[in-house]
């Protein structure tokens, strides 16, 4: 309730009826909206009005004679059936006409590809680099070209007043500009299994500045394995089920200390070495780990040899089992000396 | 006690359907229609218990944006939000397939079409004894598998093939056929057979309506819930062999890997949308279409006036029929149908706002210069037009295609549909219970508790209901087990409505049990109704009708009078210019 009333008095909530505009489309949305809304109001009033005017007006009351009254009247009948019918053709050509604003993107938008996996989005942008963060510049139009690895999910934007089912075998497009800065709300709405509610995630919008800056930045090129493999932990979504730090998800074995440790599959045990790791990174289910479902999507396409090779390289760097120090010697020393 | 009533005690015991004959054999293996109506009430509405019960846990889970019922922990995550995937899921099911599609066809209409024909029975008895065990085959098989995956998910015990179902009652592949629950494939076989008992009841009163209208009856003298009992049927028949087709071929999918709607396999998961709602858009108007002729029946009989715009009703629910099957694409405008496409059902959508509007002029235009009773049934249909209203007008923006892009998928929809299948067509069915059950059970219902009723789930409804379509529009999706606390205050008032909803079903259950354990004998006519089951002693005789009754214009109301002592209504003694000479005469009821 308090965070409710902190939005409304902050005006982040934006009106009784819609939140607020953060792009350029949803003022055409919006209009279109209360000119609905206006219409539905004057036609529940008039129902409104009518059903309680003759209801207490032609209450049955003791020992009054009954009233005449026509059957039909054709020409009353006629009309309150076209009057419906011009009210909507009216509305349904807004609608086209905001539609067609809102599908067709210009040639020009700068693309970003999204790619939706139970449950989380990934974005690839055209220098190659992904991550699981969207950062938009404002003011520049951007088309969203949508798929998905595994079942039907939805990328909506609630301020920005688009939304698209994201379709595996099809890409989907929408496009939004948006017009001011700031964080909002992407929300999965095609119901895509256990985690849907949780499949949320937000959009940056920033100055086009800033955005080339982060856009620079993408990929973690240049970082040392240990830290690129922590950075693709973060950015790929492996965190959304694996923790780092032994805590349990529920959903897949923590990599704390997981290196050179046994792990129980349904096909007996292995030891979690290189070799296994590879494995089932490249190649996910492959061995299903007792007491977790084998949800891990695949990861073709979204990891190459130096990624997976950083990833283990994460995964030995937060093990017991793995030593990075200098051993202490151990034994003589025979051969020629200085 | 007045003299009739005097010597009506006197009389032998009464030989009526419930009378005539005894034993549970004579229940289980009766082709008498009002058994059979009788029978599917007790299983319909064990239903509608049943998805209510859900409704209720459903909003009382939502109460918190984490799921308060499960302790706070990685592991009970995972589970809490698979048992409310299970839940909405045996909820909306449930509710389909079980209690809105069968409810007012199956139980009211079973009833009332041969009465209202002034026939013996339906047209094929044994069809129709099939049409109920097929119900209840379809019945037990989904109940068990939903159930089943509530029970494992909540409290993890195991029954036997008791899956569970997690696709909701849409099913949309590929989830469905790659990564739901087991049950999938048995669910489905349940939705599947649970379809057959709709055809069936479908093509049973089509021929009903054509063979057996007496003498005098022509089309356009039917009684208007026969009308919308015809439209509905007409969509039962042709509608729902798509939706089997669709069914079996999910099945084929899922267990043979076919490859026609999963795109690893080279199918198209938008070809199963088009298949499921070919079927299930024209599935919303066999829900509502009887709820629509039963308020037609209510709105005439408890505002003593002909209903208004007999002509422009009745054909308005063959057009609700016709143009409903050519709109089912409007589910799609964000799926990734061609704009093309779109465009054209966005059009074809607000053709059926027309009809829809045309309705409820015709019903404000009845209630004009009438002699409004307040019962409990005109109650509910004063109910059903304000809900229908508001869930016909926010039906523009989800056909208009820019508003409905933000609105797809969002609380918004829910509120809508719900204003349409709960508001109108819950509302419709309650106001024909009440409207019959003086005729069904021989009994009448304390009518102080039953408007209490009326008035309280008005109220509840609406708190329940209308802040969905804020959250909506503020773009809170559906299915959502869990939520951003933003909208908490919508979902803690939405679910003290809902339980303001359960007190008054609760009340009007416990009304019609008193009415049905300590009512008042009813009289034949306690209306004043002119439609031939009322012509008809109540409860009817095990034959309906002693002598064959003589057709007269269903509007007709000037033919009756109050007779204070019976505490109903009886031929008129001294017919008015009005009324139609002669025939109304000979309609004399056998009781009195």
């Amino acid at each position: 309730m308090n965070a409710m009333l902190n939005n409304l008095a902050s005006g982040a909530w934006g009106g009784f009826w819609m939140p607020p505009e953060g792009s350029a489309m949803a003022g055409e949305v919006d209009w279109l909206f209360f000119f609905i809304y206006w219409i539905c109001v004057f036609f529940f009033l008039l129902v409104l009005v009518l059903l309680v005017a003759f209801a207490w007006k032609y209450r049955y009351r003791e020992g009054q004679p009954m009233l005449d009254a026509p059957k039909h009247n054709t020409a009353l009948e006629l009309t309150w059936t076209f009057i419906p019918t011009l009210i909507v053709i009216v509305i349904f050509f807004y609608g086209f006409k905001g539609y067609m604003h809102l599908a067709v993107p210009p040639p020009d938008a700068y693309e970003v590809d999204v790619t939706a996996r139970m449950w989380s989005y990934s974005f690839r942008y055209p220098n190659g680099e992904q991550s699981n963060e969207l950062h938009i510049p404002v003011n520049t139009p951007v088309v969203f070209v949508l798929t998905s690895d595994d079942v039907i999910h939805g990328f909506y934007l609630p301020l920005f007043r688009v939304k698209k089912d994201i379709v595996p075998g099809r890409y989907n497009k929408i496009w939004v500009q948006a017009t001011s800065l700031g964080t909002s709300d992407i929300f999965c709405t095609q119901y895509c299994g256990q985690d849907h509610s949780s499949m949320r995630n937000h959009v940056v919008v920033e100055s086009r500045a800033d955005f080339v800056e982060w856009l620079g930045k993408l990929g973690g090129g240049g970082l040392p394995p240990v830290q690129r493999g922590k950075y693709l932990w973060e950015t790929r979504g492996c965190q959304q089920c694996h923790s780092t730090d032994g805590a349990a998800t529920g959903k897949a074995p923590t990599w704390k200390d997981l290196f050179m440790s046994p792990v129980q599959t349904m096909d007996g045990m292995h030891m979690a070495d290189e070799d296994y790791l590879h494995e089932v990174i490249t190649h996910p289910n492959i061995h299903p780990i007792a007491g977790f479902q084998p949800i891990m999507p695949p990861t073709e396409g979204l990891l190459n040899e130096k990624d997976v090779g950083d990833i283990i390289a994460y995964i030995k760097s937060i093990s017991k089992n793995y030593h990075p120090a200098l051993p202490a010697a151990t034994g003589p020393t025979t051969g020629p000396s200085k | 006690m007045s003299i009739a009533e005097y010597q009506s005690q006197k009389k032998p015991k009464v030989d009526n359907y419930l009378t005539h004959n005894r034993g549970f054999l004579s229940w289980a293996l009766t082709l008498d229609h009002k058994r059979i109506g009788l029978l599917y009430m007790m299983f319909v509405l064990s239903a509608f218990l049943l998805g209510g019960t859900f409704a209720v846990l459903l909003r009382t889970s939502l109460l918190t944006p984490n799921h308060w019922m499960f302790p706070s922990d990685p592991a009970h995550d995972t589970q809490a939000k698979l048992f409310y995937n299970n839940m909405f899921s045996l909820h909306g099911a449930v509710m389909v397939f079980m209690f809105i599609i069968p409810a007012i066809p199956a139980i009211l209409g079973n009833f009332m079409l041969p009465m209202m024909l002034g026939a013996k029975d339906v047209a094929f008895p044994r069809l129709n004894l099939m049409s109920f065990y097929i119900y209840c085959l379809g019945a037990i098989l989904f109940t068990w598998i939903l159930m089943g995956g509530i029970l494992r998910t909540a409290f993890n015990i195991h029954l036997p093939f008791g899956f569970g179902l997690d696709t909701g009652w849409t099913f949309y592949t590929p989830f469905s056929t790659s990564k739901a629950e087991d049950g999938m494939v048995a669910g489905v076989l349940g939705a599947f057979i649970l379809g057959f008992s709709s055809i069936l009841t479908g093509v049973n009163f089509i021929a009903s309506i054509h063979t057996l209208r007496p003498r005098g009856m022509t089309w356009f003298r039917m009684p208007l819930f026969l009308w919308a009992l015809y439209a509905t049927s007409i969509i039962q028949v042709l509608a729902t062999p798509v939706l089997a087709i669709t069914l079996l071929l999910l099945i084929a999918e899922r267990l043979l890997h076919v490859g026609i709607f999963d795109s690893s396999l080279g199918g198209d998961p938008v070809l199963f949308q088009h298949f499921f709602w070919f079927y299930s858009h024209p599935a919303v108007y066999i829900m509502i279409l009887p709820g629509m002729g039963v308020i037609s029946e209510v709105i005439s009989v408890h505002s003593r006036k002909h209903i208004f715009g007999y002509n422009f009703i009745a054909l308005s629910s063959v057009a609700l029929a016709l143009l409903g099957f050519l709109v089912w694409g409007h589910h799609l405008f964000v799926a990734g149908q061609s704009n093309l496409v779109d465009s054209i059902f966005s059009l074809l959508t607000f053709s059926v706002a027309i009809p829809s509007a045309v309705k409820v002029f015709n019903w404000l235009g009845t209630l004009y210069r009438g002699s409004i009773r307040f019962t409990p049934a005109m109650l509910f249909a004063m109910g059903f037009i304000l809900l229908f209203t508001i869930g016909g007008l926010t039906g523009l923006f989800l056909g208009a295609l820019a508003t409905d892009v933000p609105l797809h998928d969002t609380y918004f929809v829910i509120a809508h549909f719900h204003y349409v299948m709960v508001g109108s067509m819950v509302f419709a069915f309650l106001a024909g219970m009440y409207h019959w059950f003086p005729k069904m059970f021989g009994k009448m219902c304390n009518p102080a508790w039953g408007r209490f009723a009326a008035i309280l789930l008005f109220i509840g409804f609406n708190t329940t209901f209308f802040p969905q379509f804020v959250m909506g529009a503020h773009g809170s999706p559906r299915r959502w087990a869990t939520y951003p606390v933003e909208f908490q205050p919508y979902h803690v008032i939405s679910t003290i409505g809902s339980y303001i909803m359960a007190i008054s079903l609760i009340t009007v259950a416990l009304n019609w049990l008193a009415g049905l354990l300590w009512g008042k004998k009813a009289p034949a006519n306690p209306w004043g109704g002119n439609s031939l089951e009322w012509h008809c002693p109540s409860p009817p005789p095990y034959d309906n009708f002693p002598t064959p009754p003589v057709v007269d214009d269903p509007y007709n109301l000037a033919a009756w009078e109050y007779d204070a002592s019976i505490e109903g209504w009886v031929p008129r003694k001294s017919q008015p210019a009005a009324a139609t000479g002669p025939a109304a005469n000979r309609t004399r009821p056998v009781t009195h």
